[in-house]
């Protein structure tokens, strides 16, 4: 994969495959401390100690497990090559948590790439998932919590053209925000 | 339709919705599905999926349910998208890329025509 945001969107696809209702996405940029954290956490049905193990093991992935996650050690590979690391705490019938972190420098570090797009695709074609997207660019942050808007919906579709446009343009100015105010303080960066 | 800014518009825009509904024939929505699995991700599902959103909003289509799904279990055929038009089959299209996403929405969505080189047996 070509993108961090390709990852999320796979990471997440696996919480939905443990029947999670509610998923929230966290992207932390900290140009200061020069780290890059992703997070997916989950209320689904969790993983066995076992079966964690087997997920972050590239070897003992095959097509058999692909259902359980044969992105998470892809990007275990990814975080670890940049100076970071993955790590997942799970428990049966509570849910997930995947953590990754990343130098945010690290010239090997794939870039984010499309945000939104990620996010909007999660939303949209989702309904039954309550799904949570913060983001925070240095001291800024951008929070999204679909609850809201999903029961001011009643029963138009998340496809109707007015819903996609109402969400793309949140999550867009929303993560655009964020970069531009910390960009307009005039902030120095320890990586710079 | 102006555009929406708030969960007030949102709710404004329900109750017209509704009304219109209950004018309506219940004829039924056409549903749009993308196979979402650690491959179709690799492959581009993700940028079909957009084009496939882009042209219900640019094209102001009503009545679509675009679902996203895990794997669909076709396995070299990612990106996989399958069109279902009321009262009518389901048709699985295969390695779908963005412009023939925006194709498939084009003839076989609106005109109700199936692209038969894009399909593919599920």
């Amino acid at each position: 994969m070509r993108e961090l945001s390709l990852h999320l969107l796979d990471i997440a696809e696996n919480s939905i495959s443990a029947d999670a209702s509610r998923i929230v996405i966290s992207v932390r940029e900290d140009l200061v401390a020069d780290e890059l954290w992703l997070e997916v956490t989950d209320n689904g049905k969790g993983m066995t100690a076992e079966t964690v193990a087997k997920v972050l093991d590239p070897f003992v992935t095959s097509r058999t497990t692909r259902r359980v996650g044969l992105g998470i050690s892809l990007l275990k590979q990814a975080a670890e090559a940049c100076n970071g690391f993955l790590s997942i705490d799970s428990e049966l019938g509570k849910g997930t948590k995947l953590t990754a972190k990343f130098q945010h420098s690290h010239i090997d570090r794939m870039p984010l790439g499309n945000l939104e797009d990620t996010i909007i695709t999660l939303i949209l074609g989702t309904p039954a998932v309550n799904w949570v997207f913060f983001y925070q660019f240095n001291d800024q942050i951008f929070e999204f919590d679909d609850r809201e808007f999903k029961e001011a919906l009643g029963d138009l579709p998340l496809s109707d053209f007015r819903v996609i446009e109402f969400v793309s343009n949140t999550i867009k100015d929303g993560v655009q925000e964020a970069r531009n105010i910390t960009t307009k303080k005039g902030v120095v960066y320890a990586n710079h | 339709m102006p555009t929406i800014k708030s969960i007030d518009d949102l709710k404004r825009l329900r109750e017209e919705a509704q009304k219109v509904k209950e004018l309506r024939d219940q004829t039924g929505k056409t549903q749009i599905i993308v196979g979402m699995g650690t491959v179709g991700i690799a492959a581009g599902a993700r940028e079909t999926l957009k084009s496939i959103l882009t042209f219900i909003e640019e094209q102001r289509l009503p009545d679509i349910i675009l679902r996203q799904t895990g794997n669909i279990g076709l396995g070299g055929q990612d990106p996989v998208v399958q069109v279902i038009l009321p009262n009518a089959e389901t048709v699985t299209y295969g390695k779908i890329t963005p412009a023939m996403a925006t194709r498939i929405m084009e003839e076989h969505v609106v005109k109700g025509n199936i692209i038969q080189e894009f399909r593919i047996e599920a």
